[in-house]
């Protein structure tokens, strides 16, 4: 067994689980006031500033969401409907073409339902933005931009974007910038008040914490209007009973994340080099996606294209191994469909349907890495002969 | 001796979500066999929820597929077939009903889809077999070939549908369901003892890929409305239709002719003729044929040599009829021992040689006993 999909979700860590099914059996509501009320307050805020320090922020900047998709949501509709309401002018979305589609299609529902004015910003072919291009779309009426949003990793190829200098040039413009840290915290060193952004998405599960719990980093001067509205938690941005146990967990899988990212990120990144050169020394024309240079792609992510494969076949056949991968793209009805992400760079349609992300996390191996190395070549040769139906 | 209790082999189920598939991949499980199971996406647009069982094209289909894979306990994938399907079957279906002739598109499905397109795939990713719910034995001789048989369960058999299977085919193809005495009953309650949520879940009958059943209506917004004369046979105007495609050799109902013919009597269509949009209608007695002739003929084994005696089936759920057939120059004369009724050209003729499938062809022609010898249709 090789498990190489902790992008899509990474085993919990013990200490997280312990932390979690602790508080499972403590009764309490945090917006009680009461005793039990007052010590899960005292649970959930302990967690929060644990987090905020783990990620560079104040605590009043963390703002709880049932995971990553609902932060993504939370940011990129909040703040555009926040900023039209304060000027009417303000409708044009700028956001990445290789986005998640938490983010992708929250702006494409904004498009078509709120007038908003989506323009995605050009990518290199390793899909990442450029500070320049976003100045120049902006440029091109500043009074009009409700916000920017451009992740800080990508999920598929692993590219790391000039998150900092991106929302510096957005910061200029008084242009609130959101960034999708999801697949950055614990790999990259993921500061929010030094990053200039007004907003980033984090998620517990892709960093040893429980499913279910996220958070939106959110700069005080910001007040997102809500998607949920209810009890008013969250500085009214976010209602909802808070999750008291998940939140414990996911406090301390964050301050593990942090505590341990550089050394995580050169063991990890070790193996992930490891793995590439297999892959390439086993199937010479596979293609690796994304930023080449170590330091433009994620430690634990390795991308590939396969030519003439289709990734699904590969899938299967890696799976029947044992070895548990991604494709990498989105698919619609258990349909797999070329990669967005891939077409964005410029990618070859066909070319695009014949990727597979293996992505690395705290639970793997060496071993791993020679089971890969093992069975990539005959199943690439396999999926050639089954060919793209 | 069936497929079934060969050695172990890498099987691909294929998962409509239907009941009889999920039972079919349950039971190849079961034997020992290393199965996968794959749901063919096969409408390009298949955004769409639908109660029921209306075949393979819906998000819904996918998810119980997927969901009986799970309770069995095997990988499941989704592949897309949209556009072979399109192409293979739908376009097909279309240019049949266009050129006067009634297609039966589940036999094409499997003859271009299934056991071509999927078992190519399959055994391309180095799967042994394909295994469907169909209802029909395969029988292993001791000389390593291999013959399509009629399901143990009359009632239920599915073997004309997969008639255009050749040997090379059968080869690759495992029917868990067909060699047990098998209720429709029984398969749903052993559904539920194996825990698969589809065991409820209704049959599915009419074409998948109609959604709502309107055959008719799918045509016309495909083909287009033409209005033409339907004629008696004396070529007198009786009424008029929207498009000669849209009738079958033998309909009665739809024709909404406004007056009874003179003897009183009901009248069928006998003839479609897509050149002049013209729709013949006559008594039932005219339907009858005594012969016909069959194009693209496909043997499962040999080739007959010289004329022979068989039983063949018209239609899906047809009966069956005592016919002498001969191949001749790669056409399939075909003589009826008793004349039948309601024989349509783009149907298949299946020969059988008592329970085992001999070949099948496409009907092309038949020759009505009216008209004495000369051929029609």
């Amino acid at each position: 067994m090789a498990y190489l999909d902790h992008a899509a979700t990474t085993p919990m860590l013990p200490e997280a689980i312990a932390a979690m099914t602790a508080q499972l059996a403590v009764t309490g509501n945090a917006s009680s006031l009461h005793a039990a009320g007052r010590l899960a307050r005292r649970t959930v805020e302990e967690s929060r500033e644990t987090l905020a320090d783990a990620l560079g922020a104040r605590p009043s900047e963390v703002v709880f969401t049932s995971g990553g998709t609902e932060a993504d949501n939370l940011a990129v509709k909040g703040l555009y409907w926040a900023r039209r309401a304060a000027d009417p002018r303000r409708t044009r979305v700028l956001a990445s073409p290789v986005e998640h589609h938490a983010v992708l299609d929250a702006v494409d529902w904004l498009a078509e339902h709120e007038g908003a004015n989506v323009e995605y910003l050009p990518v290199d072919p390793y899909g990442r933005v450029h500070p320049d291009a976003l100045r120049e779309a902006i440029l091109r009426n500043p009074d009009d931009v409700a916000l920017v949003t451009v992740m800080w990793a990508n999920n598929e190829i692993g590219t790391i974007m000039p998150v900092r200098e991106l929302a510096d040039v957005a910061r200029e413009f008084d242009v609130p910038m959101h960034a999708d840290a999801v697949q950055a915290f614990g790999q990259l060193g993921v500061d929010f008040a030094r990053s200039g952004l007004a907003a980033m998405t984090v998620s517990a599960h892709k960093i040893g914490g429980p499913f279910g719990i996220g958070a939106l980093l959110l700069g005080r001067e910001y007040t997102p209007v809500p998607v949920l509205h209810g009890g008013g938690q969250e500085r009214h941005v976010r209602s909802g009973t808070l999750d008291v146990p998940a939140i414990a967990a996911f406090a301390v899988a964050g301050r593990l994340a942090a505590d341990g990212r550089e050394e995580f990120a050169h063991e990890i990144g070790g193996l992930r080099d490891d793995l590439v050169a297999a892959v390439l020394a086993a199937v010479p024309d596979a293609v690796l996606g994304g930023d080449p240079a170590p330091g433009g792609r994620l430690p634990a992510n390795a991308h590939f294209t396969f030519p003439g494969c289709e990734g699904d076949s590969l899938l299967l056949l890696l799976d029947a191994q044992g070895i548990e991968c991604s494709t990498g793209s989105a698919c619609t009805a258990g349909i797999a469909q070329p990669s967005h992400v891939l077409l964005a760079t410029g990618t070859d349609p066909d070319l695009a349907r014949g990727t597979l992300r293996f992505s690395l996390g705290h639970t793997s191996t060496k071993q791993d890495i020679d089971e890969v190395a093992r069975a990539i070549g005959p199943a690439v040769e396999r999926a050639r002969t089954a060919g793209l139906s | 001796m069936t497929e079934t209790s060969q050695r172990p082999l890498r099987v691909l189920a294929a998962m409509s979500g239907g009941v009889d598939s999920a039972v079919a991949a349950a039971r190849a499980a079961e034997a020992g066999h290393d199965v996968t199971g794959v749901h063919l996406a096969l409408s390009a647009n298949p955004q769409s929820f639908r109660t029921g069982a209306r075949g393979c094209c819906t998000i819904e289909d996918s998810r119980d597929a997927r969901r009986a894979a799970d309770v069995i306990g095997i990988p499941f994938y989704v592949w897309d077939l949209a556009e072979r399907f399109r192409e293979d079957v739908v376009d097909d279906f279309i240019a049949e009903y266009e050129a006067g002739r009634t297609p039966n598109p589940c036999l094409r499905c499997n003859e271009k889809i299934k056991f071509a397109a999927l078992l190519d795939k399959a055994l391309a990713l180095g799967f042994d077999a394909v295994c469907t719910g169909h209802y029909a034995t395969v029988v292993l001789n001791e000389d390593g070939s291999r013959e399509l048989h009629r399901a143990s369960d009359m009632a239920k058999d599915q073997s004309y549908v997969l008639g255009v299977l050749d040997e090379k085919q059968l080869a690759h193809a495992m029917f868990p369901l067909g060699d047990t005495l098998t209720t429709k009953d029984e398969i749903r309650a052993e559904a539920e003892r194996r825990g698969l949520a589809v065991a409820k879940k209704p049959d599915s009958h009419d074409i998948c890929f109609i959604a709502d059943g309107d055959t008719q209506g799918f045509l016309a917004s495909r083909l287009g409305t033409a209005e033409g004369d339907i004629v008696d046979e004396s070529g007198t105007k009786v009424g008029t239709h929207e498009g000669a495609f849209g009738f079958t050799i033998g309909q009665r109902k739809g024709l909404r002719i406004g007056h009874p013919a003179p003897d009183g009597k009901p009248r069928y269509v006998l003839d479609i003729s897509p050149v002049n949009n013209t729709v013949t209608v006559g008594p039932v007695e005219s339907l009858d044929v005594t012969a016909l002739t069959a194009i693209r003929p496909r043997w499962c084994g040999n080739a007959p040599a010289g004329p022979g005696t068989y039983t063949a089936q018209l239609r899906a759920h047809g009966g069956e009829t005592e016919v002498t057939a001969e191949l001749v120059d790669g056409t399939l004369n075909v003589s009826f021992t008793e004349p039948v009724r309601g024989v349509a050209p783009g149907q298949a003729v299946v020969l059988y040689d008592g329970t085992r499938v001999v070949g099948s062809a496409t009907i092309a022609t038949t020759v009505r006993r009216s008209e004495a010898g000369a051929a029609a249709g």
